[in-house]
Parts: C-alpha cells; sequence; structure tokens
C-alpha cells in the first residue's frame, strides 16, 4: 500500500499497465516529455519512450480519430483531452464514430480506448476549465461513463478501463487531483466498472452523487448527523452502466433521494437518476426527489464557489426532504 | 515564396534605406507604435506581480510577441475587424480600451464589461471591432471568415484580421478557415504568431511543413514569412496584405516569426522544457530592444524620452490598478443575465431561489483553489 494523491493513483494504473501490455499508448498534448500538463504521465515518457507516450499535434479530433484507427488494429490506447472542456472538437469522432463502431460493423471492429480527461470546477478556471460534460456521452450508447472520486477507485476503474473492450469516457475529477489522498495497493487490481460504492451507510435519505461532489455530500452527511439525520451517500462511479440495483435498494431503505452534481442543472445526469427512482420505487418515496446540480448558466469565474454545489446547499436540500 | 523570411529593421536596429524612402509611417506613428509596445510589457510585468500577489488569479501573456501583434494591428483601419487568440493585449490599446478595464476584466469585478464571467486575459471590446477572446483554440479563424463575408455582402469595405499560435494550425478550424476563406475570396487577413512552442510541444511535432507560410499555397492564397520580432516588417507585409484583401483579391496567410519570452501562462515553467541556451539568444533579439536603436538613432526618441514613456506606462499601470481595485463585485443578478436575451422562466426561478438563499445564509463560502494550468 502507498499513501497516493489521486494524481499519482492515474498515473500508478497507467504506468502498470502500460509494463503489463506492451499495446497500451498513451497519446496527447503535452503528455509526452512534459508528463501532461496535470503531470499524470509524468515519468511514461522516460520508461516507455516516446512511441508510448506519444505528443501529438494540436488536435482533440486527431487524437481521437487516431486513437479509434489505433484500437480497431488491436492497440489499446489511453488519449488524454488536456481539459474536457476541450473535447467539443472530437466530439464527432467519439460519438459518431468511437461509440457506433462495434455496433455498426455487427462487432467486426471494436474500439477499445479509454479517453482520459480532467472535468470540473473549484478552480477558478471560468467557462473553459471547469465543465462537467458527463450528460452529453452518457447519452450516447456505445460509451461508458466513469468517474472516481478517490484515489484507490482511479487506479482499479482505470485499470478495468484499459482492459475494456469497449470505448470508456474516464473522467478525473481535477479539483481532486491533488487534495486527497489515500491508500492504493502498489500492485495492480481492479474495480469493476458499473458498481457503484456506498460510502457512507445511513438509513433515512440517500445521497446520490460521483467525482469531486463526493466529499462535498460527506461534509453535508456530517453536518445532517449534528440535526440526528442519518445519511446515506452513494458514489455511482459508472454512469454507463448504472448500477440501477443500489441505487434502487438505497431509496428503499431510506425512502428519500437527493441528487447532487455540478453541470448545469437542466437535462444533467440527476434528471436519469430521478426519474428511474420514479420508475422503480416511487411507493417508497416519503418526499420529492430533488436535485442539487450548477445553474442553467455557462460555468463563471467570479461567482464559481456561488455556481457550484456546496455542503450548505446539498444539506439544505436533505433536511427539505426529510421535513417533506 | 513562402519560406524566405522578411526583414526591415536588422538586429543592429538598421533598416533599408528603401523602406525609409517608401513607407507611409510618420514620427508620430513609429512613436505611437513604441509606446504600445512598452505598456503592453509594463502591462505583462506588472499583471505576473499581480498574480503573484494574488490580485488576480491568472494571467497569459505575450513578452517577445509586441512587434508581432502590434506592428500587424497598426496596419488596420479602426473599422476593421480583429479576432485574436489570448497573446494580443497591444491591439487592444491600439484601438482605445481603457486600462482600468482590463484591469477589471483581470479582477473579475463590476468594471469588466462582462461582469467577471471569464478568466483574466478574455477580453471582449466591441467598441473596438476586437472578438471575444475564448480558450477554445483557433475557433476565431472561421469567425473572421463570417465577419468579412457579411462585411462583403453589406459592400463595407472592411478587412478582418485573426490571431492565432503555431499550435493551433493542426486544429481543423484552422484548415476550414483558410479554405473558407479562398473559396469566397473573402478579405482576411491570417497572422499566426509562431512563437516556437505550444505549452511544451516545439513546432516540429505541429508540422514537418518548412514553414507555417507555405501552406497557404495549398488552399490557394498568398503566404508569408516575416521576421515577427521585427515591427517594421510586420506592419509592412500586413499593410500590403489588408490592401489585397480591400481590393477584392482575397485572403493572405502571414506567419509571424518570434518567440514566447514568457513562460505559457502564470502557471506554467517554460524552464521545464525549453532547451538550454534557447530563452537566451531569443532575448538578444527582443523587439522592443531592436526598435529602440533604430528610434534612438533616427533621433525620433532620445534615452531621456524612453525613459519617459516608461516610467509614464508604469504610472498609468499604477493609477489604473488603483482604481480597479476601488471597484466591488458585479451584482449577482449578473450570473444569469446575459445567458439568453429575454431570461427563460425557470433561470429566473434559479435565480430569485440563489438570492434568497445567499440572503438568508450569507454568501457561500468561497474555497476555490487556484488555477493550476
Ligand atoms: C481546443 C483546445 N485544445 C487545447 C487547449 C489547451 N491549450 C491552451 S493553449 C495551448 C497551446 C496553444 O499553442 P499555440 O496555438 O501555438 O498558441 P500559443 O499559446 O503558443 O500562443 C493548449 C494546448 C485549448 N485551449 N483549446
Amino acid at each position: 500500500m502507498a499513501n497516493l494523491t489521486l494524481l499519482q493513483a492515474i498515473n500508478s494504473a497507467l504506468r502498470e499497465e502500460m509494463r503489463r501490455d506492451e499495446r497500451v499508448i498513451v497519446l496527447g498534448e503535452d503528455v509526452g516529455k512534459n508528463g501532461g500538463v496535470f503531470r499524470a504521465t509524468e515519468g511514461l515518457f522516460d520508461e516507455f519512450g516516446a512511441e508510448r507516450s506519444v505528443d501529438t499535434p494540436l488536435s482533440e479530433s486527431g487524437i481521437i480519430g487516431m486513437s479509434i484507427g489505433m484500437a480497431m488494429y488491436g492497440l489499446r490506447p489511453v488519449p488524454e483531452i488536456q481539459f474536457m472542456d476541450f473535447i467539443y472538437p472530437a466530439f464527432d469522432q467519439i460519438v459518431s464514430e468511437a461509440a457506433k463502431m462495434r455496433y455498426r460493423s455487427g462487432g467486426q471492429y471494436t474500439v477499445p480506448m479509454v479517453i482520459r480527461t480532467p472535468y470540473g470546477g473549484g478552480i477558478r478556471g471560468g467557462h473553459y476549465h471547469s465543465q462537467s460534460a458527463e450528460a452529453y456521452f452518457a447519452h450516447t450508447p456505445g460509451l461508458k461513463v466513469v468517474i472516481p472520486s478517490n484515489p484507490y477507485d482511479a487506479k482499479g476503474l482505470l485499470i478495468s478501463a484499459i482492459r475494456d473492450e469497449d470505448p470508456v469516457i474516464f473522467m478525473e475529477p481535477k479539483r481532486l487531483y491533488r487534495s486527497l489522498k489515500g491508500e492504493v495497493p502498489e500492485t495492480d487490481y481492479t474495480v469493476p466498472i458499473g458498481k457503484a460504492s456506498i460510502t457512507r451507510a445511513g438509513k433515512d435519505i440517500s445521497v446520490f452523487a460521483y467525482g469531486a461532489m463526493i466529499p462535498i455530500c460527506l461534509e453535508a452527511a456530517k453536518k445532517a448527523e449534528e440535526h440526528d439525520i442519518d445519511v446515506e451517500v452513494v458514489d455511482l462511479r459508472s454512469l454507463v452502466p448504472l448500477d440501477i440495483k443500489t441505487i434502487i435498494n438505497s431509496v428503499k431503505k431510506t425512502g428519500r433521494a437527493v441528487v447532487v452534481y455540478e453541470a448545469p442543472k437542466t437535462g444533467g445526469f440527476g434528471a436519469e437518476i430521478a426519474a428511474i427512482i420514479a420508475e422503480k420505487a416511487i411507493e417508497y418515496l416519503e418526499g420529492p426527489v430533488l436535485r442539487v446540480a450548477g445553474l442553467d448558466t455557462p460555468f463563471p469565474y467570479t461567482f464559481e464557489h456561488i455556481y457550484m454545489p456546496d455542503s450548505r446547499r446539498v444539506f439544505e436540500a436533505i433536511e427539505k426532504v426529510i421535513n417533506f | 515564396m513562402s519560406s524566405e523570411i522578411i526583414q526591415v529593421l536588422k538586429e543592429d536596429g538598421t533598416v533599408s534605406p528603401l523602406f525609409k524612402k517608401e513607407t507611409d509611417l510618420t514620427e508620430q506613428d513609429l512613436k505611437k507604435i513604441y509606446e504600445t509596445m512598452i505598456l503592453t510589457r509594463v502591462y505583462e510585468e506588472r499583471s505576473l506581480k499581480l498574480q503573484r500577489s494574488g490580485r488576480i488569479g491568472f494571467y497569459i501573456g505575450c513578452k517577445g510577441q509586441e512587434a508581432s501583434h502590434i506592428g500587424s494591428a497598426y496596419a488596420l483601419k479602426m473599422d476593421d475587424w480583429v479576432f485574436p487568440a489570448y497573446r494580443e493585449p497591444g491591439v487592444l490599446f491600439l484601438r482605445g480600451i481603457a486600462l482600468k478595464t482590463m484591469i477589471c476584466q483581470m479582477m473579475g469585478n463590476a468594471g469588466d464589461p462582462t461582469m467577471g464571467r471569464q478568466m483574466p486575459c478574455h477580453y471582449s471590446y466591441k467598441e473596438g471591432n476586437n472578438g471575444s477572446v475564448s480558450s477554445p483554440l483557433a475557433t476565431q479563424i472561421p469567425h473572421a471568415v463570417g465577419i468579412a463575408y457579411a462585411a462583403k455582402y453589406m459592400k463595407h469595405k472592411i478587412v478582418s484580421l485573426t490571431y492565432f499560435g503555431e499550435g493551433s494550425t493542426s486544429e481543423g478550424d484552422f484548415h476550414t478557415g483558410l479554405n473558407f476563406a479562398a473559396v469566397f475570396k473573402s478579405p482576411v487577413v491570417f497572422i499566426c504568431q509562431n512563437n516556437q512552442w505550444a505549452i511544451s510541444v516545439p513546432v516540429a511535432r505541429q508540422t514537418v511543413s518548412e514553414s507555417i507560410a507555405i501552406k497557404a499555397k495549398a488552399y490557394g492564397m498568398p503566404g508569408i514569412k516575416v521576421d515577427g520580432n521585427d515591427v517594421l516588417a510586420m506592419y509592412q507585409v500586413t499593410k500590403d496584405a489588408v490592401e489585397r484583401a480591400r481590393n477584392g483579391d482575397g485572403p493572405t496567410l502571414i506567419e509571424s516569426f518570434t518567440y514566447r519570452l514568457g513562460s505559457h501562462s502564470s502557471s506554467d515553467d517554460a524552464a521545464r522544457y525549453r532547451p538550454e541556451g534557447e530563452l537566451e539568444s531569443w532575448e538578444q533579439k527582443d523587439p522592443i530592444i531592436r526598435f529602440e536603436k533604430y528610434l534612438l538613432s533616427e533621433n525620433i526618441l532620445t534615452p531621456e524620452s524612453i525613459k519617459k514613456i516608461k516610467d509614464d506606462a508604469e504610472e498609468e499601470f499604477t493609477q489604473a490598478v488603483k482604481e480597479a481595485e476601488k471597484v466591488g463585485l458585479p451584482p449577482l443578478e449578473t450570473l444569469f443575465t446575459g445567458v439568453y436575451k429575454d431570461m427563460p422562466e425557470s433561470l429566473r426561478e434559479q435565480m430569485e431561489d440563489l438570492i434568497n438563499e445567499q440572503k438568508r445564509l450569507g454568501a457561500s463560502e468561497d474555497n476555490s483553489m487556484a488555477f493550476p494550468l
């Protein structure tokens, strides 16, 4: 075991998979010599060389389009999009090509690739260094969407993603990159994709979240405890595939639900959770399912801390549902 | 020939007699260009200090690229349009923006016309026909073509000029933009500021063409490579391209061969990736020093007048910061206004809920982290 940051856990997953399997290649902007602007690929260039730790020309559609071809030929590319806000030039390649390749070719071609990308706010990055674009991709059949919230899961999920046979959007909560440390095995291990985890068990209300919102929900749960409210925090970890069973079981136990995500509220992934609960467990509900989310505005600069869901706002929602 | 490099002002500060005879730049013009270059340099040095002392959150600079963008922008008329990347504050100075407005933008306060919505150095300045800076690279290139098309359609004799880095020439929008402009014979001037580095990636990783300028050939337009640290050459080459565009002869690609003397931004450390000695050799080619030599040798400026220009710029900056720091935060409503012309009901509801929440519970705690890149 080593005490690692989330960033180091990602680095460790990449390093081990590259050691284990020479088909694994990382590529992207600044990922090679410089080790990535966040240093997620630090040291890979020295250990594996320029052919496997590739500085590409500056083109996201090029990075993803080329990765698709590499994957079709049998490699395991792990392209990095420097910030999720810059993924859009590659949107066509991701949603039209990577996502549909297996289906449209009758399984003759597949795209086993992992698109790693830092996402999320709270770092004074304004419109274009803060977005949480999971909903666009979760809405696209053929893609898996995975979002770790701690170092242990980050490494185990990334290894699973690299070994997965389908394209995975692997969203890394950059606000937690260095601010969170945890015990991580040095050897290789996997965390299965598609299984939520109950980060904190409770009996009064379920709070569903993922990524950088998990620490915020835990803070809110602590606050709630002072008010004798026992909160269950469920870390979804993977939006596609979604662990519906764990969600429904939790709601059956608590009878109440709040969903927390930092993307704009309207059309966000939280709506999907609320709908599933309504479809499958409405008879267990003792109050409305509330969403605590980002605002329906572009991501702001000066007022970012007001835009972002915080523990106070999550706690208010918890109270509201409890008092319903 | 697109790989030859055009130079007017030599590194020793002398110019060819032909240029002197033919140029339309007056002493007044030369002084104005020099003053703008100095203000731009001072703006950078002082803004980086503001950033380090935590008074602004981020800065992205243009040290070494002053001649490149100021010389070229000086060739435009005021009703021509500019689509900047993010390393062209000198264009805003030329176009008359108040220094205080720019500092308020960096502070994200109520003096910022964009109400603190964007990161520092992402200015929007319509009064100066200067587009709206956005981080996603190369996106402005096709916009410049659209403006040019629209203006031509409306029979306005304006030209649209856009800046971008050499890294951005790898994006699809660069290729689309040039192709569209050539097909529509639009009055556009494309200026690639080839500062050799796209964060840590050298130009050799963007292209193996013998130059950026030569790419123009494939799109069917002239491509010219210029010494970007030569303010007079930048002016002259851009002026010719602007004239061609205005006369209906279509677009031009200009490669300004220059160097980023600073780090990529306040959160980067170029020492990590720059080869040893490279910075020092380019510092010898500092565009301001070269221009100064010329102005001194022609007696257009004296050591005393140079000192005064520099002192004035420092003083202007100090005053503007003082003024800017008096300005408070934008009203909370501005978080919601401006998403649409008319605010949808659902958004109004979010706004009212949020304003009530902040009144009821006090302002949200600000625990944002510093920008990591
Ligand atoms: C579409 C997009 N991809 C990636 C980035 C991240 N990024 C910001 S600046 C930069 C390098 C830009 O290089 P260049 O175009 O040469 O301009 P320079 O910064 O050198 O002036 C990168 C990769 C971005 N802003 N937009």
